[in-house]
């Protein structure tokens, strides 16, 4: 058995990422300068400030498509798919965010919520490329199996939508806050006049719904195909190694959320939250367990 | 009187009680308490090591701390899926799961035969709400019905109106999601225990059989019988390892390994051949062999002073490192004037530092060294006392060649034999194995755990994306009157309204 691994294309890749990275900060900034218009206006006619935000959107599918060049680029320097350890999941999750959230931009209440996903795209970029990077190498045997393909791709969707989901809630939360909702001081107002611009608290709020519960169909699958896979390569599907641990403590919180939203007194504010609390132990799990915890699981590649 | 009151008092109370405790717990809040209780009391295992998964660091910490050790495990910690109160929490949460899930299936049978509900008076309450004017000599809530109907609704007539209902799978996918869970548990349950897994090293040429005296060591469940395990034997016939030669920042990185072994079942002493790969494991009737180790068994002969033989096999040695120096014990009790004891380090591709330690700079065999530390007296073997054959006890030994005595370690390369110290004899170093880390594991619950999984995977999914929808349509004097509701989220009852007030329309 042999492989082809090239760590000048990989190389390169890097560079293109860097690329998109540019491109997304000045989207970044003009979706900023956009929502500060759109606050400032005193007659509310948003059409007039609309060609800042296009020119941010117009900008997003620019840097996704350099990304995707990127993306494309490092699996070919490994002969492999872009995804097996830290910064290649963290370049492919980036990519998939993007792709859901263009896939998802015609409807005009996800559009506004562009500041954040290219704020979170370049938080997760920028760990990537200082912090995770690693040369490209073969795949440990463990690894090499179709599983690889589908348990990580879907892991990696879910964690898109979930991502999505927690921007919607983060604005639901910071539109219904006490303090926003009954603004005082000049500072308060201004924000407050910003989150005028954002849809309707039940829009936010269910829309927010809609994104957890595909990530929750998508998550509870990765769950399956892992145990399935685990069963192939450890000979249990299940064994409370540190990851299947997170992946169950977010699917119970997932669960939790649903349940929340069904459960009379803990609709709206507290269901949200809890939403939110599930999408820090996705973070968690991707961050935290992946590079400090024990397990078989060992995969950053740091 | 008052007697009597006071002996009746607790029994009623006792019913009240209870019915009040059921009701609590079979409540929705309490399910998703205790949902999040069981989120949380996951955390811990992933912070404490486990003694099933890793029984090494929960020894480790005995070790480093015993008194901290000793609290930790009091509390279960070490244990924390197995414990008390992790057990009560899923406990506790299944009984409410149950006891919500089966009256509400009742609920759910008598809807599925009722008929949809009254038509409310007043329309324009309902979340969306539309009127129109009918075309010329068209019936609109018999047409609204011929719509509906093709719609899969469920369509009843009352005079001047319509109700129509449409969406009782949400419901069903529900139901049969939680029962599924249900179902997850049990199998998890049974399936855990009636299996086994256990572990056995393998060096080429040896074979496992599969009974009781043929594994290294068994984690058999509660109901494991040892009589029922499949009389088959595995023979490892050759071990093999593809490393990296090509890629320059790669080099030495291990890309396939490969044991081809032969089955054999007493139908079928000639044995099949088969190849075991890691994530390809081979399947056999009644157990499954797992690829999840490997290492090198180097082989050496000990003579006496006299050139008789009294040792000679390949020994397991753990590696130590990704370039496969590897340490292994070798235990010679007879045939000597004393027993001697070696702690000997492999190197497959060995180089010497600048400090003259060795080193291994390459996993594969390349320039293979064995370098001895010789111990003599007596290795404890008679005491009756199972000795860990990775570990040498030096504690009534005496060193005599090695760091630390006037003898250098006895070095020996491929082919060739070294003197023993103190006249002791000889080593020759014959030849490298390899050996495989082989898990044998059966677990008959494991399908009908997928089937349950996918199952409410299934399920949930239909339930989350099918809308419940009531819709009426009622005649008015001008015209008619179009309304509906939905239990949840609905992105497309507007749009089933408007639709539904077009098509009566036109006709």
């Amino acid at each position: 058995m042999t492989i082809v691994l090239n760590e000048a294309l990989s190389q390169q890749s890097l560079l293109v990422v860097y690329a998109a990275m540019a491109v997304f900060t000045l989207a970044f900034l003009v979706s900023v300068y956009h929502l500060s218009q759109a606050a400032s206006l005193k007659d509310k006619n948003l059409k007039s400030v609309v060609v800042f935000e296009r020119i941010a959107l117009a900008l997003t599918i620019l840097g996704t498509l350099i990304l995707a060049v990127g993306v494309f680029m490092r699996g070919f320097a490994a002969s492999r798919v872009p995804w097996a350890n830290l910064y290649e999941y963290s370049i492919t999750g980036s990519l998939i965010l993007l792709m859901i959230y263009l896939i998802s931009v015609r409807s005009k209440e996800v559009r506004i919520m562009g500041t954040f996903v290219v704020g979170f795209v370049l938080l997760v970029l920028g760990t990537a490329v200082s912090i995770f990077y690693v040369q490209v190498a073969s795949l440990m045997p463990a690894l090499q199996s179709y599983w690889l393909v589908i348990h990580v791709m879907v892991a990696l969707l879910a964690t898109g939508f979930f991502s999505l989901a927690a921007g919607l809630s983060g604005a639901y939360l910071l539109k219904t806050a006490n303090w926003v909702e009954n603004a005082k001081t000049t500072r308060t107002k201004n924000f407050r006049k910003i989150m005028e611009i954002f849809p309707s608290k039940e829009t936010l709020e269910r829309l927010a719904y809609r994104f957890n519960i595909i990530g929750f169909v998508l998550w509870s699958f990765t769950l399956i195909a892992g145990a399935i896979w685990a069963e192939r390569a450890w000979h249990r599907y299940w064994g409370w190694d540190t990851k299947e641990v997170w992946t169950f403590i977010i699917w119970t919180l997932y669960a939790g959320y649903l349940h929340a939203n069904a459960t009379r007194g803990w609709t709206g504010k507290r269901a949200v939250w809890l939403g939110l609390v599930g999408f820090a132990a996705v973070v968690f799990n991707f961050t935290i367990v992946n590079m400090f915890f024990k397990g078989l699981h060992v995969y950053s590649g740091l | 009187m008052s007697s009597s009151q006071l002996y009746e008092a607790p029994e009623i109370g006792l019913t009240g009680w209870s019915r009040w405790i059921w009701r609590q717990l079979t409540s929705m809040r309490t399910a998703l308490i205790l949902l999040l209780l069981l989120a949380a009391a996951s955390v811990p295992g992933s912070i404490y090591p486990q003694r099933s998964a890793d029984p090494n660091g929960v020894a480790l910490y005995f070790d480093e701390d015993p008194v901290l050790a000793e609290t930790l495990d009091f509390f279960q910690l070490f244990d924390v899926y197995t414990s008390i109160w992790f057990s009560a929490i899923y406990i506790l949460l299944f009984t409410s799961l149950v006891g919500c899930v089966l009256p509400r299936t009742k609920i759910h049978f008598e809807a599925l035969k009722a008929q949809p509900v009254q038509t409310p008076t007043n329309l324009s309450r309902m979340p969306v709400f539309e009127s129109s004017t009918a075309a010329q000599g068209i019936d609109p809530v018999e047409k609204g019905m011929q719509i509906l109907q093709k719609q899969r609704y469920r369509v009843i007539r009352r005079g001047d109106s319509i109700s129509a209902e449409k969406g009782y799978l949400r419901e069903t996918g529900n139901l049969v999601f939680h029962f599924s869970l249900v179902g997850v548990l049990i199998a998890i349950g049974i399936g855990g225990g009636l299996s086994f897994s256990g572990q056995r090293v393998l060096a080429e040429g040896d074979t496992f059989v599969n009974n009781l005296a043929g594994f290294d060591s068994l984690s058999p469940g509660t109901f494991f019988n040892p009589d029922n395990l499949a009389p088959i034997s595995v023979t490892l016939d050759k071990f093999e390892v593809d490393y990296d030669f090509a890629n320059e920042t790669n080099i030495g990185a291990p890309l396939d390994f490969r044991a081809t072994v032969t089955v054999r079942t007493p139908e079928d002493q000639v044995g099949k051949t088969a190849l075991v790969r890691v994530n390809d494991p081979l399947d056999a009737t009644g157990a499954s062999v797992y690829l999840t180790g490997h290492g090198y068994a180097p082989q050496v002969t000990i003579r006496d002073a006299n050139g008789d033989i009294s040792y000679s096999g390949a020994t397991v040695f753990l590696p130590q490192d990704s370039n496969m120096t590897s340490i292994g014990i070798i235990k010679v009790p007879d045939n000597l004037p004393e027993q001697i004891g070696i702690v000997a380090f492999f190197y497959p591709s060995v180089i010497e530092l600048s400090s003259g330690a060795y080193t291994s700079i390459f996993p594969g065999v390349i320039e293979p060294l064995v370098s001895l530390n010789v111990y003599t007296g007596d290795l404890g073997l008679d005491s009756g006392i199972p000795l860990n054959v990775y570990a040498l006890d030096t504690d009534r030994l005496t060193q005599v060649a090695g760091r630390g005595t006037n003898n250098s370690a006895v070095e020996v390369k491929l082919g060739e034999t070294a003197d023993l110290p103190n006249g002791l004899g000889t080593v020759t170093f014959d030849g490298v194995k390899r050996f495989a880390s082989l898990d044998i594991a059966y677990n008959p619950g494991q399908f009908w755990v997928l089937i349950f999984s996918l199952l409410s995977l299934g399920a949930v999914t239909v339930s989350l994306v099918t809308p419940r929808r009531r819709v009426w349509v009622k005649a008015t004097s001008s015209g008619f009157e179009v309304a509906a509701l939905s239990k949840r989220d609905d992105p497309k009852l507007e749009e089933v309204v408007r639709e539904l007030t077009q098509g009566i329309r036109n006709g």
